[in-house]
């Protein structure tokens, strides 16, 4: 890994340290290092298949690793019990790929739905500062009363924006958070992206393929590759590393050390 | 031997499926009893698996005591032993078709359903978003499914098992010449509390089933739609396996009362 993780003076929020992590005999995360400080939008990015989702889904506690330590705020959450993991869970937000939204509800209950489950506040109220993050990412009072059917999918991931931001977290996750969108919206997501983590004064974890979107909502980018993060340091420092595996990714070429399979037999 | 490791193969994977869903059925368990508990998704899950099950539970009794009655007349004719068919319908009707045919149908309405519904939100990652906001799915949505199927089946066959005895008796008095006073005089004298009551636990046990088999088969789902189609399939036919191979062994139970 790179040396340009240290932030001298920065609290570091999510200290992860040798995670390993198998399914059958294929290695996904092998012995992968990676600090995320307090306060910073930290990028993950990598190619398809490279295990970006398999490390949000053990950071965020969905997938148990088989070796290794994911520390939040210097707790280590490896192997803690659904009730202590739910306390951990409820200073996160995510805003899934495809939003997760829950069907059977409307735009408002989605929103409203952490804040009256996890953190117990009363319905009224919820429904309230519901409507007040609606409003943030652009989504008037008169969406409250739709289900998630009725919304496109650039809606869809605004929603999803505002229930991740509605419980005030510290620290926010997105999984690949401009897919499937066109490019205007995406810019429009990563800016409320930006937005949102700026004005909540979270800790923002990114995961894309998506290079102008890791650009625009990021202080830092890591790259993923071969289960471990192969270069890590400030954005304005990528086009100028001279990394092969980030050069080669970020130029999208066919040559380099990342093996491309073109064969359809696995 | 070649043919033992295909054998032993097996076994461990039978073995796999049983620890998971135990594990699974022990954790579901622990959540009806944990707060917090929410009544009104509770509420919402007992409509749904009582009430909306009434039309197709209703019919299926009432053709049930017809046949019955018409068929145990054709037997029992034979040996001029009419006058028992009022008996027979009661005891068949609360003792095992009631529970067992209330049982199947509820499993291919409800339980395809539970598993349709709690597949897709797997798939669509809506399960780990639950998760993420710090919320239990086996509290928010296995519990109040279980609950409701526990506490439903029953009720549901206590219906049951009225429209069946009540299909006995209109064939039984309008087509087979039956006085209706004495054929439900006979109906009461013969009926114990303990042919009811065994109706009554097999049904529990059969929503337990259901509603379990759904949600398992649902929240271990992968792989889109395909996945979700396989789940429901699984859900409804493991529930009326279990169904039937518990029929027996609480029927068992009770003989030895």
């Amino acid at each position: 890994m790179s040396n340009k993780t240290d932030i001298p003076g920065k609290d570091i929020r999510i200290k992860i340290r040798g995670l390993t992590k198998a399914f059958g005999p294929k290695v996904i995360l092998n012995n992968l290092d990676l600090d995320v400080y307090a306060g910073e939008s930290l990028v993950v990015i990598g190619g398809s298949g490279t295990g970006k989702s398999v490390l949000l889904k053990c950071i965020l506690g969905l997938l148990r690793p088989d070796a290794g330590t994911v520390e939040i705020n210097g707790q280590n959450i490896v192997g803690l019990n659904s009730d202590d993991m739910e306390k951990v869970r409820r200073k996160f937000g995510m805003l899934f790929q495809y939003a997760a939204l829950f069907d059977s509800l409307t735009i408002l209950d989605n929103v409203a739905f952490g804040l009256i489950q996890a953190h117990g506040v009363p319905k009224k109220e919820a429904h309230r500062i519901a409507l007040e993050k609606l409003s943030a990412v652009g989504l008037g009072e008169r969406f409250a009363a739709k289900f998630p059917a009725e919304l496109s999918s650039g809606m869809k991931k605004r929603v999803g924006l505002a229930r991740a931001i509605a419980t005030t977290p510290e620290t926010l996750f997105f999984d690949e958070p401009t897919t499937g969108l066109d490019p205007v919206m995406g810019d429009v997501i990563d800016q409320l992206i930006v937005k949102s983590v700026k004005e909540l004064g979270a800790t923002g974890l990114t995961i894309t393929h998506d290079m102008d979107s890791a650009k625009r909502i990021s202080d830092r980018i890591a790259m993923l590759y071969d289960g471990k993060i192969t270069w890590v340091g400030p954005t304005d420092e990528l086009e100028k590393t001279d990394n092969p595996y980030v050069h080669q990714f970020i130029n999208g070429l066919l040559d380099g050390p990342i093996k491309v399979s073109l064969a359809h037999n696995d | 031997m070649p043919i033992l490791q295909p054998l032993g193969n097996l076994t461990l994977r039978f073995l796999e499926i049983v620890g998971r869903l135990s594990i699974f059925a022990g954790t579901a368990i622990s959540h009806c009893f944990r707060p917090p508990f929410y009544p009104k998704l509770i509420l919402k899950q007992m409509i749904e698996v009582g009430y909306y099950s009434l039309p197709v539970v209703g019919l299926t009794a009432i053709f049930t005591g017809m046949v019955l009655a018409l068929q145990s007349y054709t037997g029992f004719a034979r040996f001029s032993a009419e006058s028992a068919i009022p008996n027979v319908v009661i005891v068949s009707i609360t003792r095992e078709l009631g529970p067992v045919l209330a049982g199947l149908m509820v499993a291919g309405r409800v339980g395809a359903a539970m598993a349709a519904e709690i597949g897709t939100m797997r798939v669509t990652e809506q399960i780990d978003a639950l998760y993420t906001l710090a919320t239990n799915p086996f509290k928010y949505l296995i519990a109040p499914r279980v609950i409701a199927g526990v506490l439903t089946l029953p009720l549901l066959v206590l219906v049951a098992d009225t429209i069946g005895v009540f299909g006995g008796y209109l064939v039984s008095v309008h087509k087979l010449g039956f006085n209706p006073a004495t054929y439900i005089k006979n109906t009461i004298d013969f009926m114990e509390n303990l042919d009811v009551i065994s109706g009554l636990v097999k049904a529990a046990a059969f929503g337990f089933i259901i509603t379990l088999m759904g949600c398992y088969h649902g929240f271990h789902s992968r792989g889109g739609a395909q996945g979700v189609g396989a789940a429901t399939t699984n859900a409804v036919v493991s529930a009326s396996i279990l169904i039937l191979t518990f029929n027996y062994i609480i029927t068992e139970l009770f003989f030895s009362i």
